[in-house]
């Protein structure tokens, strides 16, 4: 039942990203009623020069103090309105802004945890954590000034101006000239900066991905006395950054003085345009005074969308790299019609028909027509040379990729048949790479199974040969493990990583070259333990060291990508010079069988 | 029990090396906030260096456009009373405009001038942090490394920076033109008229009062919305690098859930800073709008009582749009300022981290050429005060002499090799190098006579050449080529589809484990120096592979003292002697024949768990080449 709907979860979690503008529609009432609020504060605000030129001219004219105290209270409850809608306009538009960063960081979250390994190998580590932090933050900044600024522009700009013809059609005639004058500057300066921030962006990831680099190789870096040399690296990444910053800036530095210029200028032209008309009579001089708050009120406008445009090219690109993300086709996507495994403990049939692989692009295969049979309770062996392709095989058994031909069954369905969760649930994994989560040793542990308990994690660590250094951390399975698991020795991790996968109660278990951080002794302890422990599943094994496989009921030797052997070691030592020969190199001894 | 030992290294650097720390959770906060602050504006102002100069400049500028822009509107309101008085011509009015478009266009100028120059000028500061910050990496120990997320690390020098280099240029290329601006205004209007001018100062004095109490609210929760932001990176960070652990382990929901909260708790803590923030600018605009009010309500009974001409009061109108504007933005740029400071803060804390005692104040150098004579006398090394790891270790390598370091995993074989090559300190004892104590050298005289193979098999982001090269830029092709080769570097990098010019990204991600192995060996091959260290060289290289390397290395070992971490017999059967090391201990030493003959630990290491079946001691290596042959 339970995992009938982890099935179903799968499913959804791989559907499409929403559009953008679906993200922003999900929030359409509540946008609704930030424009309201909006609308209803730019309009109170736009009330207070047209009941000042009332002041002027029916007050002052009328020099009837009555009536100025009756306009200056319209005023007053005017400005009262904007206080309470603005703030609640402001609070409104941000959290949506924040609701839709927190939504967005989690579709990219999600996103990657699906991608495959060769595409998280082709967008970077760097770059995906990037778009997941830096980029969302940008994109949600944005939204908040387009929400609580960008909004008000064209409203207050609209507002101003249908104000300002109702004071005077014929005054607003100098708009026609003002506001296309206001457009083409920030038009013009918009359109040669955006180019310019996109590099600078470009050169921002740049600069974190040599950063990254170098908090991780800072043991190398030291020791070979290349610190000089990494901050001249860093340094040239640097300047190019800042050169394309300034150039940026100074752009965007011209935008508010030309536009003060033009907002000044139409004042005084205003003026001049009315003066005759004053003279005659035709137009009252509070209406002027009037009209040139409106044109202040108007240039506001414009320079606010001016301010707002240093930001968007920014938001713009970081919003496409998160595009580029979450649109990014699901290589390993779940089955429509996921096939149900057996319930664990049952055992699994491993199967590979004609297998190759090779990444998107490359000419050359990686692996070519691997092909094996593995029963329950039997146990594969894979040896190489480095780089031969044995992990390759490997990481297309674990599904980290999808094979380019050929197919891989588990329990009779093609992989890409199997729903995710069910897949992982009857598969164990040691990585080469011994890396653990922060946390506790059980936290550790129990990442494929959250519900084991502690005698099972005993068990697994006793298996392991890990059980006793366990035992003797202050703490135990309550100790703590650093990121990586970086308070542990290399050969501790790999133990730790082994325990980890033997969690799990797998009925396939994979081992990619992970004994190699061990000493001989606690090897062959570890391997003897495993035989017993593990004797139901199927059990592929890859590794360097011919003692690690000999005992194997197959051995799949690869050269180049290819299979040149495959069969017990007595029968590989007939038939297969590289074994053979690789046998030889690690002078084992027959004697040594047993 | 060593492993233990190795555990909390986290919280041993922090007693030891952090100073107080102004990132303890907890109530003190709001007490700390403000000293905290205030340094850090001392520090922002003192990061500017030389250019404060240029700094004042631009302040002289905005002072130029101030007074531009604030004898505008009093000239224009002159114009305006000239359309009303009886002595109007066409001429005089006009001859007033050009006056009021010539002041305008002169205070554009300078302001234009003014944010150039700033903005040049924050740039560059920004650079220079950003150097500061890559510059520090170099110099803080390994141990205050140890002890910090690496994505918390990042954080600070992407994020922070970043938002304090942003906020920074708004806010200073502004605040001065605003606050020049609300003291130029403020002098027209008390000249103007004393009554309106004290309007409007109220009005000031009120919005300066509100903004300072809202951002004094919102202060502390920008520091959280940034903390929870160091939190949530961490995370990702940790995910993504284990993300096809992850995968295969099904593991995506829990992480998932756990990224969930943090992102719901980030977003929390945004929207409790957003309360304040929202409400800032409103206010502002609300007491702006006020004092509006105040100018013409007022301002209409002065022109009814003559004591104000009606250009007056539309001058003061102008000027009352004028300091409002600046009001209000002040107060959204309070909210900045907060942002920026916090940001500075642990930008700041970054830099302040405990450094490494510099190679400059050392005099005593390693003569040359360096033998290799390394001897390690009585050393105590522990990563937590109370819980040493080697208590008392001495040892001795000759000129020449290979000395191969075995023991169980945890054994603390590494951490040796790390002292010596001063990764870490010593606590007690010395370690002698030709005669000199290593703490008393430079680092780098030190380092230049090691060529050190790390466990971790560290790529960088460049062509195959330049890693190979990388601890001698200078080497030509040939030389790198012939490295290669020896290391069996050279077969696969001809199948790279631009041989040793292709570029490695990802920290060479496209190759295997083994053959990152392989390029940091020809890279420590290359750099021919008079000590070898090697830790787990080649753990992940196919045997025969490793066999082929062995007489390469073999040579490369002739004439230089080296150090060998390895569990591969085949790889310390030939040293002069092997250490045998257990729980930080030196336990046994000797040649492999003599630690066999005493067994001993050595022994049962490499006769396996059983311990009674008779250990198989491979034939050496020259007769198994032979037999390939």
């Amino acid at each position: 039942m339970a995992e009938m709907t982890e099935i179903a979860n799968v499913g959804t979690h791989h559907s499409d990203a929403p559009t953008w503008r679906e993200r922003i529609l999900k929030y359409k009432w509540t946008l609704v009623a930030l424009l309201l609020c909006q609308i209803g504060q730019v309009t109170a605000s736009l009330l207070l020069p047209s009941f000042s030129a009332d002041v002027i001219d029916t007050g002052i004219a009328a020099t009837d103090a009555s009536v100025i105290r009756y306009y200056g209270g319209l005023m007053g409850i005017a400005a009262g309105v904007q206080l309470v809608l603005s703030a609640v306009a402001v609070f409104l538009g941000a959290s949506v802004a924040y609701r839709i960063g927190q939504s967005l960081r989690a579709d990219v979250f999600g996103k990657v945890q699906s991608l495959a390994l060769s595409q998280v190998q082709g967008f970077t580590v760097g770059s995906l954590i990037t778009r997941c932090t830096n980029d969302v933050l940008q994109v949600q900044s944005m939204l908040i000034m387009a929400f609580t600024m960008i909004v008000v522009a064209p409203i207050m700009g609209v507002g101003s101006a249908i104000m300002a013809v109702r004071q005077d059609a014929q005054l607003s005639t100098l708009l026609v000239v003002a506001v296309p004058v206001l457009a083409g500057i920030i038009g013009f300066l918009t359109f040669k900066a955006i180019p310019l921030y996109q590099r600078m962006q470009r050169q921002l990831d740049g600069v974190n991905s040599i950063l990254r680099e170098q908090i991780e190789g800072i043991r190398v870096i030291r020791a070979f006395l290349q610190q000089s040399r990494e901050s001249t690296r860093f340094g040239s990444a640097n300047t190019d950054l800042t050169d394309t910053a300034i150039r940026a800036g100074r752009l965007m530095a011209m935008i508010m003085p030309s536009l003060t210029a033009v907002m000044q200028l139409t004042s005084v032209a205003l003026i001049w345009a009315g003066a005759s008309r004053v003279r005659e009579g035709d137009l009252e001089i509070g209406s002027l005074i009037a009209f040139l708050s409106y044109v202040a009120l108007i240039l506001i406008a414009v320079m606010m969308l001016g301010l707002m445009i240093v930001m968007l090219p920014r938001a713009l690109v970081s919003a496409r790299r998160i595009t580029t993300l979450l649109q990014s086709p699901v290589e390993i996507g779940p089955s429509p019609h996921p096939k149900l495994l057996p319930p664990r403990g049952d055992g699994l049939h491993l199967r590979l028909e004609d297998v190759s692989f090779g990444y998107a692009g490359a000419e050359a295969t990686v692996i070519e027509d691997i092909s094996f049979d593995l029963a329950p309770g039997e146990v594969l062996g894979i040896i190489g040379a480095t780089g031969s392709g044995k992990s390759t095989i490997l990481n297309l058994i674990a599904r980290l990729n999808d094979p380019s031909s050929g197919r891989i069954t588990l329990g009779g369905f093609d992989l890409r048949q199997i729903a995710p969760q069910d897949f992982s649930s009857h598969v164990g994994y040691v990585p080469q790479k011994a890396y653990l989560f922060s946390g506790t040793v059980a936290d550790t542990l129990r990442l494929g199974n959250p519900h084991a308990d502690e005698a099972t994690l005993w068990k697994a660590l006793e298996i392991a040969q890990a059980a006793d250094f366990v035992r003797a951390m202050p703490g135990g399975l309550r100790a703590p493990v650093a990121q990586g698991g970086a308070n542990f020795s290399g050969g501790q991790r790999q133990r730790l990583a082994i325990a980890r996968a033997l969690v799990c109660d797998a009925d396939l278990y994979l081992f990619d070259d992970s004994f190699s951080a061990l000493d001989q002794t606690t090897d062959r302890k570890l391997r003897a333990a495993l035989r017993g422990a593990i004797s139901h599943a199927a059990t592929v094994i890859v590794s360097q060291r011919v003692a690690s496989i000999r005992h194997a009921d197959q051995i799949l030797v690869i050269e180049k990508g290819r299979m040149v052997g495959l069969g017990p070691h007595d029968t590989l030592m007939q038939t297969c010079p590289v074994y053979a020969e690789t046998v030889r190199s690690q002078a084992m001894p027959e004697e040594d069988a047993a | 029990m060593t492993a233990t030992t190795e555990l909390k290294l986290e919280t041993a650097s922090r007693t030891q090396d952090s100073a107080p720390g102004p990132r303890t959770p907890g109530g003190s906060i709001a007490g700390e906030k403000p000293k905290a602050a205030r340094d850090a504006v001392r520090r922002v102002w003192m990061a500017f260096g030389s250019n404060r100069k240029i700094l004042i400049v631009t302040l002289l500028l905005s002072v130029g456009s101030v007074i531009g822009s604030t004898l505008g509107p009093w000239q224009l309101g002159l114009a305006t009373d000239l359309l009303v008085s009886d002595g109007y011509t066409w001429s005089a009015l006009m001859r007033q405009l050009l006056v009021v478009a010539a002041i305008y266009l002169v205070a554009s100028g300078l302001n234009f001038v003014q944010a150039w120059l700033i903005n040049d000028l924050v740039q560059n500061m920004g650079r220079d942090l950003r150097e500061a910050a890559q510059a520090k990496l170099s110099r803080v120990p390994l141990r205050w490394f140890d002890a910090q997320p690496r994505g918390e690390v990042l954080s600070r020098f992407t994020n922070d920076i970043d938002n304090m280099i942003q906020n920074l240029q708004q806010v200073v290329s502004q605040a001065m033109l605003m606050l020049m601006t609300i003291v130029g205004v403020l002098a027209m209007m008390l000249w103007l008229s004393v009554p309106l001018a004290a309007a409007a100062l109220v009005a000031i004095g009120v919005s300066l009062g509100a903004t300072r109490l809202l951002s004094r609210a919102a202060q502390p929760k920008y520091a959280e919305q940034w903390r929870e932001t160091g939190h949530l990176n961490a995370l990702v960070e940790e995910t993504f690098t284990g993300q096809t652990l992850i995968r295969v382990f099904g593991a995506r929901d829990r992480v998932d859930r756990q990224f969930a909260e943090k992102n719901k708790a980030l977003t929390a803590a945004s929207m409790r800073a957003q309360i304040f923030a929202s409400l800032i600018q409103p206010t502002t605009m609300f007491v702006n709008n006020a004092a509006y009010i105040a100018v013409v309500v007022f301002g209409a009974f002065q022109v009814l009582s003559g004591a104000l001409s009606l250009g007056g009061v539309q001058a003061f109108i102008q000027y009352i749009r004028q300091i409002g504007q600046p009001i209000s933005q002040l107060g959204s740029m309070a909210a900045q300022v907060q942002s920026a400071l916090a940001s500075a803060e642990r930008v700041f804390e970054l830099l302040d981290a405990p450094e490494l005692s510099t190679d400059a104040e050392v005099t005593t150098h390693l003569a040359l050429p360096v033998t290799g004579h390394v001897s390690f006398e009585h050393v105590g090394f522990r990563y937590i005060p109370d819980q040493p790891l080697f208590e008392d270790v001495s040892l001795e390598a000759k000129p020449g002499q290979m000395l191969a370091i075995v023991g169980p995993t945890g054994a603390g074989k590494t951490t040796l090799v790390n002292l010596l090559i001063r990764f870490y300190e010593i606590n007690s004892g010395t370690i002698w190098l030709d005669g000199e104590d290593i703490a008393a050298l430079p680092r780098s005289d030190l380092r230049r006579a090691m060529a050190m193979v790390l466990q971790d098999t560290w790529l960088f982001t460049g062509t195959v050449h330049d890693n190979i090269a990388y601890g001698r830029p200078d080497a030509t092709r040939e030389q790198v080529i012939a490295a290669a080769k020896r290391c069996h570097v050279d077969d696969f990098v001809r199948t790279l589809p631009d041989g040793y010019d292709t570029v490695l990204d990802n920290g060479g991600g496209g190759l295997s484990q083994g053959q990152r192995q392989l390029m940091t060996i020809a890279r420590a091959f290359l750099l021919d120096a008079p000590i070898l260290i090697l830790d787990e060289a080649t753990s992940s290289v196919d045997t025969r592979t490793e066999l082929q390397i062995q007489t390469a290395m073999a040579d490369l070992r002739q004439g230089r003292t080296s150090f060998v971490i390895a569990h591969r017999l085949s790889t310390i059967r030939d040293a002069d002697m092997i250490i045998y090391m257990e729980s930080g201990n030196v336990r046994e030493t000797g040649t492999h024949d003599q630690l066999m003959a005493l067994r001993g630990g050595y022994w049962q290491l490499q006769s396996g768990a059983q311990g009674q079946a008779s250990p198989y001691i491979p034939e050496p290596l020259n007769t198994l080449k032979r037999t390939h042959q």
